[in-house]
């Protein structure tokens, strides 16, 4: 099976982000980026795919040069080929799915995976906008996957329970957190990933049809107070909950 | 100016995001037009119930092919009622199915989606949203430039006005056809939680759960006060790792985001990625035996102890009480 993963370069969850001096972006100096954790989904999920059925996983993603770091974990953990089509970051998630599409139409894929959203912008839109401008179905928030003859069976997460999805292939699914395990690069891997060629390739798409207009903090939550300790403190919590906070 | 709003609905019950997406729908237009879209089987017989959030008019899509909520299905449903009614504006709640079908419709109509906004308006001509972004650190104000401009509503970000009950609104069948092929991937099955679970994304309470429960004994404590309260059962991403809880229930930068009216979090530390999760509930108690524990500051009250008896304690306080 020929599988694609889609991935991004982002900032570490553990990351504090601040507002750069221009309003519109953070500062990124100091600030660690590593694969977007829900890609990391996406590609343990194409590697379990090829180890059972063969084939091969090729990655893509799309961003300025330090995107090659993510790409080069990505082949560590053990993905064949690494494509990268070098831009300035987009935050135009139509834009950059239409990039993408460009590219990925340029060859025949059995399957597109990739992270059900980034860490960064949280949109969880480009799978599904890139499986409409590729006019395939999609399957998003999957956390279980099964492959058949030309078709997939998803188990897709919603509130209060799960859809279960039937697609005939290529598709686009985005994966859940609980879809696998993600594996960790061996040393091995690591090694061999810096020996294998990131292929690039320029965007097509430019410009954007979303502006940002500036960045702001959220208005902190100061503490508030402990009411007291132990079994003592109920009677007063349940108080302040009725007559303060009037929320029971 | 119009804006036409997407007012989902399960199993002819409208979800409660999808009201407050209504409610802010009527308030964007403001002296303009509202209309409401409802889609699946007996959507016109289910509109009347809405009539009391201010749409001008209820348009209903009810096709056998629609039954079943599908991505292809609705977003072409969707894309037919909106080349017809031309709205500068499309809304719908950002709920599972919401952040599904809206990027295949911004994609169906060539425009961006701004998605899971917190705060609208609509300035020159142009829609414009505020939205959390890296785990709600930031707040992002962007603007699409295109038109219709198209917003998901975070859930529990909106108010929802109490409706005009005398209200009546039209309510017009819109004629649509697909077929059959155009629908690919396709529900075979819906497994659903337990009957009665309160669903954790519209509950008003939400009892939450973490590694200082210390395993699914605790939990049983925490359920027995939910159902005391009301309210729904949420876990940190410790308890879920940990096997007790499903990662249904987790709330978090990687699990769920809430906004209930009260949220109780117990044996959670508090943790960055647990706070992005639930930092918009409108009260949060913490119940912890660590007094330096994160979480209380930024807990409105808090209750330093052991939560093996004060759960109990607050269950029957609770109990007691009503």
């Amino acid at each position: 099976m020929k599988i694609l993963v889609c991935v991004k370069h982002v900032p570490d969850t553990e990351a504090a982000v601040k507002i750069g001096a221009d309003g519109k972006s953070i500062q990124t100096q100091d600030v660690n980026f590593v694969l977007n954790p829900y890609d990391e989904f996406a590609i343990e999920e194409a590697l379990r795919i090829k180890e059972a059925k063969g084939g091969e996983v090729t990655l893509l993603s799309a961003g300025p040069e330090e995107a090659k770091k993510s790409l080069r974990t990505g082949l560590a953990m053990g993905a064949d080929h690494a494509l990268h089509l070098v831009c300035r970051h987009q935050h135009d998630t139509l834009t950059l799915a239409k990039g993408l599409a460009a590219v990925i139409s340029a060859s025949s894929w059995d399957l597109v995976l990739c992270g059900k959203q980034a860490v960064d912008d949280d949109e969880a839109q480009l799978g599904i906008m890139l499986a409409q401008i590729l006019n395939w179905p999609s399957v998003s928030t999957v956390i279980k996957l099964e492959l058949g003859e030309g078709k997939a069976t998803a188990h897709r997460e919603i509130e209060g329970g799960i859809e279960v999805v039937e697609t005939p292939l290529p598709a686009v699914i985005t994966a859940q957190k609980g879809l696998n395990e993600p594996r960790y690069a061996s040393l091995k891997g690591i090694m061999m990933a810096k020996k294998k060629e990131i292929a690039e390739t320029p965007c097509s798409q430019s410009g954007s049809e979303v502006e940002i207009l500036d960045l702001s903090y959220p208005k902190s939550r100061g503490g508030g107070k402990i009411v007291g300790e132990g079994v003592a403190a109920v009677p007063a919590l349940i108080k302040l909950l009725r007559e303060e906070a009037k929320v029971l | 100016m119009k804006v036409l709003v997407f007012a989902e609905q399960r199993g002819g019950e409208f979800r409660k995001a999808a009201i407050e997406a209504l409610c802010e729908g009527r308030r964007l237009s403001g002296g303009g037009e509202m209309i409401a879209v409802i889609i699946g089987k007996g959507a016109a017989g289910i509109a009347p119930q809405i009539s009391g959030y201010g749409p001008d008019r209820i348009l209903c899509i009810d096709h056998p092919l629609l039954e079943q909520y599908s991505t292809e299905g609705y977003s072409a449903a969707l894309e037919t009622a909106i080349r017809q009614e031309n709205p500068e504006v499309v809304l719908m709640a950002a709920t599972s199915l919401g952040r599904d079908l809206a990027p295949r419709l911004g994609a169906r109509l060539g425009v961006p989606v701004l998605a899971d906004v917190v705060g609208l308006t609509f300035e020159g001509g142009m829609l414009q949203g505020v939205r959390p972004i890296y785990a709600g650190k930031l707040l992002m104000k962007v603007r699409s430039k295109a038109s219709p401009g198209i917003a998901t509503t975070r859930p529990k970000a909106f108010p929802a006005v109490a409706p005009d009950g005398s209200r009546q609104t039209a309510i017009q069948p819109l004629s649509f056809d697909i077929a059959e092929s155009a629908i690919r991937a396709k529900v075979k099955q819906l497994q659903s939680e337990a009957e009665g679970t309160i669903e954790l994304t519209e509950a008003d309470i939400v009892v939450s759960g973490g590694r200082g429960l210390k395993g699914t004994e605790a939990f049983k404590m925490l359920e027995e006060l939910a159902r005391a309260l009301g309210a729904a059962v949420g876990a940190s991403r410790a308890a879920v790792d940990a096997g007790w809880r499903s990662h249904g229930d987790q709330v978090g930068q990687t699990g769920k985001t809430v906004a209930p009216t009260l949220y109780i979090a117990c044996g959670i530390s508090g943790a960055i990625q647990h706070l992005a999760g639930m930092s918009s509930s409108k009260v949060i108690v913490a119940i912890n035996k660590d007094p330096d524990a994160p979480i209380f500051k930024i807990a409105d009250y808090g209750i330093v102890g052991d939560v093996f008896e004060i759960l109990p304690a607050l269950t029957e306080a609770i109990k007691g009480m009503r």
